[in-house]
C-alpha cells in the first residue's frame, strides 16, 4: 500500500511533465521527418520496378534491424565538434536526438510502407487506369489501397523510437530539462535507486504506447470498414 | 466518384496527425544562443549526490546562462571534453587529468574538492575485511576467499582507482569467476553488488546517498568519515578543467574561465561544504581548492 502510495506521489512532480512534453516532441519530429521523406520513398519503391532496386531494398531491410545504439554512436561521431558536422552545435541538444531517432524510424516507414504498396493487388490500378486516371491518380489510388498497412508502418516507427534509449542517452546526454526523455530519465532514476519515479515514467511510456496501438486499431478499424 | 471519396475517408486522421506532427517539429526550439550556455561534463557522482543540483542555480543566476551537465564515468567525460564536445570538465582522476593537460585539451587544471573511497560489502562479511585499515589488504582478502566483487568496468575515476589497488597487489582477477565487470555507473554498480551480495569499492558520496536503498550492504572498510579513512590512496580528488580553446575553437572559454573562478570562490567552496550535512548528517565533499583569484579577475558573486 506504501509502495502504492509512493507510487501515486511520483506523478505529481514537476520534471514528470516536462519529459513527457519533450519526448513527445523529439518523437513526433523525428516521425514526422521520417514519414514524410519514408513513406513516398517506400510507395515509390512498392510500384516502380527499375535497376538497383534491390540494393536498396536491402539497405532499408538492414536498417530496420539496425541497432539503435550503433546508429546513436554514428550520429555522436558525426555530430561531435570534432566530427564533420561540428559545426552544426547540435551534439547534446534535442536536434542530435531528432537526427538519430530520424535515422532509426525512417527504413521502418519506408520498409513497411513499400510492403503494404506491394501488397495491393494490381488489379486495382489496372481498373482505376481503365476508368481514365492519370498515373498519378492511380499512383494515390494505390496508396489508398495501402493505407492499413501504412498507418501500422508509422506506429510501429513510433514504437520503436519512443521506447529506444540507448542512441539518445548517447547523443542527448541525458541533460535535464533539455535532452531527458522518458527512456534516458529511467535510467537514471534507476541509477539513483529511486525506482518509485522510475516506475512513474515507466506506466507513463507504457500508456503513451497503449494509446497509440488503440489509435491504430481505431483508424485500420475505420479504414477497413469503409 | 471512387477517387474522391477516398481522399475524403483518409482526410480527417490524417490530418490530425500531420497538424500534431507540424507542431511537435515547430515546438522545438533551437537551444539557446551559443553564449549563454554552458557545457559540463562530469562524472555520475556529482550529479547523482546531488551536489551539482544543489549549487549551479547559484551560478546559472548570476550569470544569466544555462548549465547543460552530461553525467558520464570520467573517462567519457574526459573524452567529450577532449573531442570539444564540453566547455569544461569536472572529474576525479588524477593521472588522466594530468594527461588531458599535457595534450593541451586544457591550460590548466584546479583542485576543487576531495571525498574519499570506501570498501563496502555485503552484511555478514565472508572475507572478513571489517574494520581492516587498508584497501589493499581488505582486496586481498576477498581475492583470497574468492568473494564476489563488482568492478565499475567503465573507466572511470573509481574504476582507475581500483584498478590502481588491485595493481599494487599484482593482483589481475579481470576474468576471475567472482570478478564482475558490470561497465556501469556508480549507483548501478551498487546497486548490482546489493542484489548480488558482492563486494565494491564506491566512492563516500554516492554510497551515503543511496545507503537507504542498499539493505544488504554495510560500509566495511574507511570509517566513518574521509578523517576516520586510514588509507590515505583512498582520498578522491575531484579537478576542474575549461576545456583550451586553442585546440578546441568551438568552446566558449569565457564562460568556463567563469564557472572555474565561480567553483573555486570561497562562497562556493563553503556551499560544497555544506552540501549534504542536512540530508545525510555529515558532508559529503570536502572543498580543497587553494585558488586565490588574482585582483581584476571575474568571480561571480553568490549571495551573502
Amino acid at each position: 500500500m506504501n509502495v502504492l502510495t509512493n507510487l501515486i506521489n511520483e506523478f505529481g512532480r514537476p520534471e514528470l511533465l516536462r519529459i513527457v512534453a519533450l519526448t513527445l516532441r523529439v518523437t513526433g519530429a523525428a516521425l514526422f521527418i521520417a514519414t514524410i521523406v519514408g513513406v513516398p520513398l517506400g510507395a515509390l519503391l512498392g510500384l516502380v520496378r527499375f535497376r538497383g532496386q534491390r540494393a536498396i531494398m536491402l539497405v532499408l531491410y538492414t536498417g530496420m534491424g539496425l541497432p539503435p545504439v550503433v546508429v546513436g554512436l554514428f550520429v555522436y561521431l558525426l555530430l561531435s565538434r570534432s566530427g564533420p558536422m561540428g559545426s552544426l552545435g547540435w551534439l547534446f541538444t534535442p536536434a542530435a536526438m531528432v537526427t538519430a531517432q530520424t535515422i532509426i524510424a525512417f527504413p521502418l516507414v519506408s520498409g513497411l510502407t513499400m510492403s503494404a504498396v506491394a501488397g495491393v493487388d494490381q488489379d486495382v490500378r489496372l481498373q482505376v487506369v481503365a476508368l481514365g486516371a492519370s498515373r498519378w491518380q492511380s499512383l494515390w489510388v494505390v496508396i489508398q489501397e495501402a493505407r492499413v498497412g501504412l498507418t501500422a508502418a508509422i506506429v510501429v516507427a513510433f514504437g520503436g523510437i519512443i521506447s529506444e534509449v540507448g542512441a539518445v542517452m548517447l547523443v542527448g546526454g541525458n541533460v535535464e530539462g533539455q535532452t531527458r526523455v522518458l527512456t534516458t530519465a529511467i535510467v537514471l532514476y534507476t541509477r539513483q535507486g529511486d525506482f518509485a519515479m522510475a516506475m512513474a515514467l515507466g506506466i507513463v511510456l507504457i500508456g503513451i504506447a497503449i494509446a497509440a496501438n488503440i489509435l491504430l486499431l481505431q483508424l485500420q478499424g475505420r479504414l477497413r470498414d469503409r | 466518384m471512387r477517387l474522391k471519396t477516398y481522399s475524403r475517408r483518409f482526410a480527417p486522421g490524417a490530418w490530425c496527425v500531420l497538424l500534431s506532427a507540424v507542431v511537435a517539429v515547430f515546438g522545438i526550439r533551437p537551444v539557446g544562443a551559443a553564449d549563454s550556455v554552458l557545457r559540463l561534463a562530469t562524472t555520475t557522482s556529482t550529479v547523482d549526490t546531488g551536489l551539482l543540483a544543489s549549487i549551479l542555480p547559484t551560478f546559472e543566476k548570476a550569470c544569466g546562462c544555462r548549465v547543460d551537465v552530461i553525467a558520464a564515468g570520467t573517462g567519457q567525460a574526459l573524452e567529450i571534453g577532449r573531442r570539444g564536445d564540453a566547455d569544461v570538465v569536472l572529474v576525479h582522476a588524477r593521472s588522466a587529468e594530468n594527461a588531458f593537460v599535457a595534450a593541451r585539451h586544457a591550460r590548466e587544471r584546479f583542485d576543487v574538492m576531495y571525498d574519499d573511497f570506501v570498501v563496502v560489502g555485503p552484511v555478514g562479511d565472508p572475507a572478513t575485511i571489517a574494520g581492516v585499515p587498508l584497501a589493499r589488504d581488505a582486496f586481498a582478502a576477498i581475492a583470497r576467499a574468492r568473494s564476489p566483487f563488482v568492478s565499475r568496468g567503465d573507466q572511470s575515476g573509481t574504476h582507475m582507482a581500483e584498478l590502481a589497488i588491485w595493481a599494487a597487489l599484482r593482483l589481475s582477477p579481470s576474468g576471475a569467476e567472482w570478478y564482475r565487470s558490470v561497465g556501469q555507473g556508480m549507483g548501478e554498480a551498487l546497486m548490482f553488488a546489493n542484489e548480488e551480495r558482492a563486494y565494491l569499492l564506491s566512492d563516500r558520496g554516492t554510497w551515503l546517498s543511496m545507503r537507504s536503498k542498499l539493505a544488504n550492504l554495510q560500509l566495511l572498510v574507511g570509517g566513518r568519515t574521509p578523517e576516520e579513512n586510514r588509507d590515505s590512496s583512498l582520498r578522491n580528488q575531484y579537478g576542474v578543467m575549461a576545456v583550451n580553446p586553442d585546440t578546441h575553437p568551438g568552446v566558449n572559454f569565457p564562460l568556463a574561465t567563469r564557472f572555474v573562478h565561480w567553483l573555486l570562490s570561497a562562497d562556493t567552496q563553503r556551499a560544497i561544504g555544506a552540501f549534504g550535512v542536512d540530508r545525510y548528517g555529515q558532508a559529503l565533499f570536502y572543498p580543497d581548492s587553494a585558488f586565490k583569484p588574482a585582483p581584476g579577475i571575474d568571480v561571480v558573486p553568490g549571495p551573502r
